[in-house]
């Protein structure tokens, strides 16, 4: 049954290939830049995250910024994280936010505070992704809310999303992991940022062998890295991503490193699209560089116009 | 036990500044075992306080006295000759011994000389780590001796998040990640599988979040 009106998930079950990618709500209060990228994005995108306060960073609302994105032609995926709210906030902004017209929810526990610039905030933490993602199935599939009290009527049947990163440790427990989302309730995974295929084949791998491919559609997450400094940050201070040599060697001999990291992303697109099984799409993070990511579905030959 | 340390001599010294004479208390307690305000802490802070105002010119009288324990009130009540003769009182206890003192000496100012920290044990000499997140419902045989309620820094009860690398957590790279020493210690138990189940929502009620917390054994009540 299809949750509600809902692009990404009609993709996503009628066998296509989703595409999606990320909008970063601004430091402000105008809407101008949200609207800007959802038009840029809309024509070669099937939905858009829209992050919630990504690394605690102080930003709109990913609900308030998922209804320009919304009335600017293109579906949004409102991030929603347990880092900021316990579960009455998280099921009363749930109710607004399908009030509004949003049908695509992605879970995640969310980046600790202390990598924010409010550093000396509480943090709350009352439940973690996994028991959102089971909690809000719940709310859809039984009508219930999360203490189990009834609710009666118009309850929000949301698409249900969550992440995985195959890069974090133990390695070995990822996959038990994603199961373990999967029989909670996601419906769709994105992926952490990949840049070491190796490993990331090796995952896709396992979940194949278990049929969670079958059972939520996985969307392999990409980004072009901006420069070698970038790369480099990132390869060294960034837990549960990891960025192999070869592509710190690829930037550092590039003419034009920005160039060099567009390169790296298509090849990689198209390298999963073509070698590793179990996958329904890609997510594409181009971090505050909305504005490349048409080039690059193009590019990479998956543009929703192409099929 | 309860972990505390001593405030900077100089933010106690502010606290005291108007003051020319106090009595100074120590706790024989968890903060004596922590090495932060037993009787030694005690003296040496009174030192460090009269020299600081002497050098000032202002020269003050401090008593210092280490009691059994300041989260009891029969050690508290047995001050009573003591703090009549001061207006303030330094407490080098953890923060349920300057209310104690407070609740039974209305008339006294009450100034902590201690921030306390949590409740855990020491790692090695001079080195102490948390341990216990006093939540009220304890899970530890589910986690394999490893509290992730605490020792998690997002209290994840399933875990790791996407944060933890070659063992350590994201916020740190000195820190572990419970999750990571969970699955290791589940592992080797050969109980991987409790791991794979949804671990559901926590009663925060029987945490601080259900309101400060009283408990009462019936058995022991003298009427």
């Amino acid at each position: 049954m299809i949750s509600g009106n809902c692009v990404l998930e009609e993709t996503l079950k009628g066998g296509k290939l989703a595409v999606t990618a990320e909008i970063g709500p601004p430091k402000h209060s105008s809407p101008a830049q949200v609207i800007n990228h959802a038009r840029l994005l809309k024509g070669d995108v099937t939905a858009a995250n829209v992050t919630d306060c990504q690394t605690a960073v102080v930003r709109m609302s990913s609900i308030a910024a998922g209804v320009h994105v919304l009335s600017s032609g293109l579906e949004p995926i409102v991030q929603m994280t347990c880092r900021d709210r316990n579960r009455i906030a998280i099921q009363s902004d749930l109710l607004g936010a399908y009030s509004l017209g949003i049908r695509n929810l992605l879970c995640l526990t969310g980046d600790h505070q202390m990598f924010g610039n409010h550093p000396s905030s509480k943090n709350v933490y009352d439940l973690d992704s996994i028991q959102m993602v089971q909690l809000v199935r719940r709310m859809r599939d039984e009508k219930n809310f999360f203490s189990g009290e009834e609710l009666k009527e118009y309850e929000p049947r949301f698409f249900i999303g969550a992440v995985a990163n195959p890069f974090a440790d133990p390695f070995e427990f990822r996959v038990d992991r994603l199961e373990k989302k999967i029989n909670a309730g996601a419906e769709f995974i994105q992926t952490q940022c990949i840049y070491d295929l190796e490993r990331f084949s090796r995952f896709m791998e396992m979940c194949v062998e278990r049929g969670l491919h079958e059972r939520a559609y996985i969307l392999a997450g990409v980004g072009p890295l901006r420069n070698l400094r970038v790369a480099k940050y990132i390869q060294a201070n960034v837990s549960g991503m990891i960025i192999p040599d070869e592509i710190i060697q690829r930037l550092k001999n590039a003419e034009d490193q920005e160039v060099e990291g567009i390169s790296i992303c298509i090849e990689q697109i198209k390298y999963i699209k073509d070698h590793i099984r179990g996958i329904s799409g890609f997510h594409i993070m181009a971090i505050a560089r909305e504005e490349i990511v048409p080039h690059i579905v193009r590019q990479a030959g998956i543009s929703p116009h192409m099929e | 036990m309860i972990i505390a340390e001593q405030k900077p001599i100089s933010e106690i010294a502010e606290l005291v500044d108007n003051y020319d004479s106090l009595l100074l208390l120590g706790c024989g307690g968890c903060v004596t075992v922590c090495l932060s305000g037993g009787e030694k802490e005690t003296q040496i802070l009174a030192s460090a306080l009269r020299i600081k105002r002497r050098i000032e010119g202002r020269p003050i009288e401090i008593v210092t006295s280490t009691i059994t324990r300041q989260c009891d009130p029969e050690f508290i009540d047995s001050l009573q000759d003591l703090v009549k003769d001061f207006d303030v009182v330094v407490s080098l206890a953890c923060g349920v011994g300057p209310q104690y003192l407070a609740e039974r000496y209305q008339d006294k100012y009450i100034v902590p000389a201690m921030n306390t920290k949590f409740a855990g044990g020491s790692k090695k000499h001079g080195v102490w780590e948390e341990r216990c997140g006093l939540c009220g419902d304890c899970i530890l045989h589910l986690t394999g001796g490893i509290c992730p309620v605490i020792r998690c820094s997002k209290s994840i009860l399933n875990g790791p998040c996407g944060g933890s690398q070659n063992g350590r957590c994201e916020i740190d790279k000195d820190t572990d990640c419970a999750w990571q020493l969970i699955h290791d210690r589940m592992k080797a138990l050969g109980q991987l599988e409790l791991l794979k189940k949804v671990m559901p929502l926590k009663d925060w009620s029987k945490s601080r979040d259900g309101g400060p917390r009283r408990m009462t054994r019936e058995d022991v009540v003298i009427r």
